[in-house]
């Protein structure tokens, strides 16, 4: 959860209780099992990397609130994480929260980050796939590269499902409001 | 002078469009393309992309409105249908989505009546065409007519015919579309070889395993070409390593010792 919170701190500055309301917001049903002891403990965690600054907002009637805004390094660290087209640790829910992000905060196009990351699985299929065509018909180790390359094929599918979204999602704000791709992304 | 001079096919500025309901759609829109000798290209896109389309205007079975393209050196899109005819049998190697079998003739001659038509000794045709069905897994339906076999066999019977001529392009549209994997696998193996014999391949496949193995991937949506893929099958090892949850455990790898 720490790239996509930090990445969603680029947008603006925000406090925690409206950090995981852009959580929840992106992510649906699923969102709602988070829990908002999560989000706080990352917030605390990535202040002390160095990459949130806490700045206090007084209020009249309830202690101070708490707003987390990137620091320099941090903007850094999301711009990596919007390059990054790695893939074998990251979960759909990360990547949808990358999208999420970058629309939400303008630093990257969805719909190209999709492309780059549909390139790259489909060059790690087609190393599977070379692997496996090279394997006898019914060895072991054909079996399990099967398993890989019919896993990355269901990402890649998906990936196509993301494409497809996300360029109607662009095109339907644009006939809206004029305001650009990443103005809003949010239209639930 | 066209593109591509020494491709096996070269495209430009192809255009086909449909009428819809009364509404022209352009299904291809403006399409550059080459494929050269020994090559194999696959076109991904979601369906209606128009990349069906793309193949039919390449192998003369559809005229495009607009666009030129060069077969072998020859520009084609001019040419008659009986021309076209002609150059298809020598040239281009087709397998069909509905696969387009004969329905009178056995599975065999099926397979051998394009190498048969090219005048080839009915002998070395049939020598051919089981060796083909062999590799295929069909070669015990030679005798059986196309209605006797499931649709996985005509699929397979329709790539052996397609493979027969040994054509310098070979044109496939969804050729692993009614497969399981293990037949699937045989399919791919023969064409992994075509690019060995200096031959070129361009298939349509929404199956990224199938159109991954290609030696490039071009993209289609809306008619138009909107991506390129380069899949230079290089060193895996790092991507199994961590596939197989053999990084990042104590710091060696997989040949760290002897068992």
């Amino acid at each position: 959860m720490r790239d996509p919170i930090l990445a969603l701190l680029a947008k603006s500055p925000a406090h925690g209780y409206e950090v995981r309301q852009r959580l929840v917001e992106a992510l649906g049903p699923p969102g709602q099992a988070l829990n908002p002891g999560q989000v706080y403990v990352t917030l605390s965690r990535l202040e002390r990397a160095g990459l949130v600054r806490v700045g206090q907002v007084s209020q009249q009637r309830h202690p101070d609130k708490k707003m987390y805004e990137l620091t320099a390094a941090g903007s850094e660290r999301v711009a990596e994480w919007l390059a990054d087209v790695s893939w074998s640790k990251v979960t759909p829910t990360d990547f949808h929260l990358k999208l999420v992000a970058a629309a939400a905060t303008g630093l990257a196009d969805p719909v190209a980050l999709v492309d780059a990351q549909r390139h790259e699985l489909l060059r790690q299929l087609s190393e599977v796939q070379a692997l496996t065509l090279a394997e006898p018909a019914d060895s072991a180790g054909g079996l399990l590269l099967e398993g890989a390359a019919l896993r990355l094929a269901a990402d890649v599918r998906w990936l196509e499902l993301c494409e497809q979204r996300w360029l109607e999602r662009l095109a339907q704000s644009d006939r809206a409001g004029g305001a650009g791709r990443s103005d809003r992304n949010e239209e639930r | 002078m066209s593109a591509g001079a020494g491709a096996v096919v070269a495209a430009r500025g192809l255009m086909k469009a449909y009428a819809a309901n009364g509404v022209p759609v352009r299904a291809v829109d403006g399409v550059d393309l080459v494929v050269e000798a020994g090559e194999t290209v696959s076109v991904m896109g979601p369906s209606g992309c128009g990349k069906s389309t793309l193949l039919h205007l390449l192998g003369g079975l559809e005229r495009p409105e607009a666009g030129e393209i060069v077969l072998d050196g020859r520009r084609v899109d001019g040419l008659s249908e009986t021309a076209w005819a002609v150059l298809r049998r020598r040239t281009i190697g087709f397998v069909f989505q509905a696969f387009n079998l004969v329905d009178e003739l056995t599975a065999v001659e099926n397979v051998e009546l394009p190498a048969l038509l090219i005048g080839a000794p009915s002998r070395r045709a049939r020598r051919r065409a089981l060796e083909l069905m062999e590799r295929l897994g069909v070669a015990d339906r030679a005798g059986h007519l196309p209605d006797r076999l499931s649709g996985g066999e005509r699929q397979r019977v329709a790539v052996a015919r397609a493979l027969i001529n040994d054509a310098r392009l070979i044109l496939a549209d969804e050729p692993t579309g009614n497969l399981d994997s293990r037949a699937t696998g045989e399919i791919l193996r023969l064409f992994a070889d075509l690019g060995r014999s200096g031959q070129s391949l361009l298939m349509v496949s929404h199956d990224a395993r199938v159109a991954s193995t290609a030696d490039r991937l071009l993209t289609m949506r809306d008619g138009a070409i909107v991506g390129h893929t380069r899949l230079d099958a290089g060193s895996s090892s790092a991507l199994f390593a961590d596939m197989a949850g053999l990084a990042h455990k104590g710091g060696h790898g997989p040949r760290g010792g002897e068992h």
